[in-house]
C-alpha cells in the first residue's frame, strides 16, 4: 500500500491489485459505519487505487492506514442483486470472435460467472463490475458508437458495465436489461454502487 | 400565477441554476458541481438575506434578464457588470428591490466571466441529491436557462441585512495558481514543475464549467505506460496526451485516466472561474504535502 497526498485534503492510497483496492474500499465502509473513521467527505474507489477526499487531517490518517490489517473484500457467494438480460447485443459475434467462442456460448460464459462493482465512473451510476475470468477480457471497439442506448450491457478490458442513460460510448454491446440502473429519485439513486455484488442472469428467448 | 416564480426572457451565453453542488456522491460517478465562484455565489446570497445554501444564477460573459412576477430583492456579484431594472441602472455588490414585473438585466461582464444573481429565497429548482446546481458534464439538475423558461422562487427566510459595501476581488489580469505537487508529478520529468513554473501559459477558449483549460508549452510524461483511472479532486491539475494542463472545475469528471501532476488549492479556483480566455496563467508550486 501506498499512500500519495493529494492536495491538502486528500489522499490516494495505491494498491498492488484491483482485489486490494477492493478490500480496502470495503474496510473504509466498515470503519465508518462503526463509527472508528474520522469524518472523510468522499470515498472514491477505482481501478487499483482508493481516493479519500475532504480529510480534515490526512498525514494523520495516512499514518493510521498504513498500520491497518485488511481482510479480504467478503466472498461473492452472499445475496447479490440480479439482472435479467436479453443477450442480443449487436457485437455478439465480434465478442465471440475475440473469445474464440460460437456466438451463441457468449451467454452461458458471460452469466456463469458472478460479478462485483468494482468502482463507478464515466457517467451517474456507471458502475465497471469485475468477475468475469481474465481469459474473457474483451477489446474496446476501434471506433466508438455516437449513441448506446440504455440499459446495454457492454464489455471493454476486464470490466463488464451497463449503460444508464443513452449515452456515447466504445464498450462492446452483448445484450440489454430492462433494470433501472440510475434514478436520482430513488434511494440509492444507482443501483451499481462500488461493491455491490451482481449475478446476470439469461432472459428465455422469446 | 404564482407570485414567486420568474421568467427567462434572455437567457445568455450560459446561465445556470448554481448552489453549494452535490458533493458525497463522487463514488458513484457524481460530479459535485455547484457555482464556480463561490464567494461571490456565497456574498449574493448574503447581500439578499439567503443562507449559503440557497440556488443563485450564474452568468457567463454576457448576463442574463428576467422577469420577477412578484416584486422580490435582488444582488448582484461575481463579474462586475451593467445591472438595469426596467432600464433604470440598478447597483453591482449591493441589494437592490425590483417590482413586481418589472425586467431585471445583467448586462455583459465589463471584466471577468461569471456574474451571480441572488433573488430573495433562492432559485427553488427541483433538487436531484440534494442540490439545485445544473452539473454540465452529466445533466444533472436544472436546465441551463431558456428563453421563456418560467422557475420558482423560494419563501425568503430573512429580511436582507442592512445595505453595506462589500468590497469584492477584481478579475484578474494575470492568474496567478498556486499548485500542490502530487499524486503523479513522477510521471513527469523532474524539470517538468519547474517548466511549469517557468512556463508562460494563458487561459483558453476551451476553458468551461468542467475544467480551465491551458494553452501554452506542454509537458512531457517520462512513464508512457496507461493510468488506470482513478479518482479526481476539485482542483487537480491534469496533463492530457497533448500536455496541456488542465485544472478541474466543479463539474469535473470523478475519474480519470491521465495523471494528475499537482493540485491548485480550492481557495485559487474563485480567481479561475473569472479569467477570461487570453488571461495569462502562471502556476506557482508549492512544497509538497507531508
Amino acid at each position: 500500500m501506498r499512500v500519495l497526498p493529494v492536495g491538502d485534503h486528500a489522499l490516494l492510497v495505491e494498491l498492488p491489485t484491483g482485489e486490494a483496492a477492493l478490500a480496502l474500499h470495503a474496510e473504509l465502509l466498515r470503519r465508518r459505519a462503526a463509527g472508528t473513521l474520522p469524518r472523510i467527505g468522499e470515498i472514491v474507489p477505482a481501478a487499483r487505487t482508493v481516493l479519500l477526499d475532504g480529510v480534515e487531517e490526512p498525514g494523520a490518517l495516512a499514518r493510521r492506514l498504513t498500520r491497518w490489517e485488511i481482510p479480504p473484500a467478503p466472498p461473492a457467494a452472499e445475496a447479490a442483486l440480479t439482472l435479467s438480460v436479453r443477450y442480443d447485443g449487436p457485437d455478439l459475434d465480434e465478442v465471440a470472435a475475440a473469445w474464440g467462442v460460437r456466438p451463441e456460448e457468449v451467454a452461458a460464459i458471460h452469466s456463469g460467472a458472478a460479478y462485483r462493482v468494482a468502482f463507478c465512473g464515466f457517467a451517474p451510476g456507471f458502475g465497471y463490475l469485475t468477475g468475469l475470468p481474465e481469459r474473457y477480457a474483451t477489446p474496446r471497439r476501434g471506433t466508438p458508437r455516437t449513441a448506446v442506448p440504455p440499459g446495454s450491457v457492454a464489455l471493454a478490458g476486464p470490466y463488464t458495465g451497463v449503460y444508464p442513460r443513452a449515452s456515447p460510448g466504445g464498450w462492446q454491446l452483448i445484450g440489454t436489461t430492462d433494470a433501472v440502473l440510475w434514478d436520482p429519485g430513488r434511494e440509492p439513486a444507482a443501483l451499481l454502487a462500488p461493491g455491490v455484488l451482481v449475478r446476470f442472469v439469461p432472459e428465455p428467448a422469446s | 400565477m404564482t407570485d414567486r416564480a420568474f421568467a427567462v426572457l434572455r437567457p445568455g451565453a450560459l446561465t445556470t441554476v448554481q448552489d453549494l453542488g452535490r458533493p458525497g456522491h463522487a463514488h458513484i460517478g457524481v460530479p459535485r458541481a455547484g457555482a464556480l465562484d463561490l464567494p461571490a455565489h456565497l456574498l449574493a446570497n448574503r447581500l439578499v438575506g439567503n443562507p449559503p445554501h440557497a440556488a443563485t444564477l450564474e452568468t457567463t460573459l454576457t448576463g442574463c434578464a428576467v422577469r420577477p412576477h412578484g416584486a422580490v430583492t435582488a444582488a448582484v456579484t461575481g463579474a462586475p457588470c451593467g445591472v438595469t431594472v426596467d432600464g433604470r441602472p440598478a447597483p453591482w455588490g449591493a441589494a437592490f428591490r425590483v417590482p413586481a414585473g418589472a425586467v431585471l438585466d445583467i448586462g455583459r461582464a465589463a471584466r471577468g466571466v461569471r456574474s451571480y444573481l441572488a433573488l430573495g429565497g433562492g432559485v427553488a429548482a427541483e433538487r436531484v441529491l440534494g442540490s439545485r446546481s445544473a452539473d454540465l458534464l452529466s445533466g444533472l439538475g436544472p436546465a441551463p436557462l431558456a428563453e421563456g423558461a418560467i422557475l420558482p422562487i423560494g419563501a425568503p427566510v430573512a429580511p436582507p441585512p442592512p445595505a453595506d459595501a462589500v468590497p469584492q476581488p477584481g478579475p484578474p489580469k494575470e492568474l496567478v495558481l498556486r499548485l500542490r505537487p502530487g499524486p503523479r508529478d513522477d510521471w513527469f520529468a523532474p524539470a517538468a514543475l519547474t517548466a511549469l513554473a517557468a512556463g508562460r501559459y494563458r487561459v483558453a477558449s476551451a476553458s468551461n464549467r468542467i475544467g480551465l483549460r491551458t494553452e501554452g508549452p506542454p509537458l512531457s510524461r517520462i512513464r508512457r505506460a496507461e493510468l488506470p483511472s482513478e479518482g479526481l479532486v476539485l482542483g487537480a491539475v491534469q496533463v492530457p496526451p497533448d500536455g496541456r494542463p488542465v485544472v478541474f472545475l466543479a463539474d469535473h469528471p470523478t475519474t480519470g485516466g491521465y495523471p494528475v501532476i499537482g493540485v491548485v488549492p480550492e481557495r485559487d479556483l474563485a480567481a479561475a472561474a473569472q479569467a477570461v480566455p487570453g488571461t495569462p496563467l502562471r502556476f506557482l508550486p508549492l512544497r509538497r504535502a507531508r
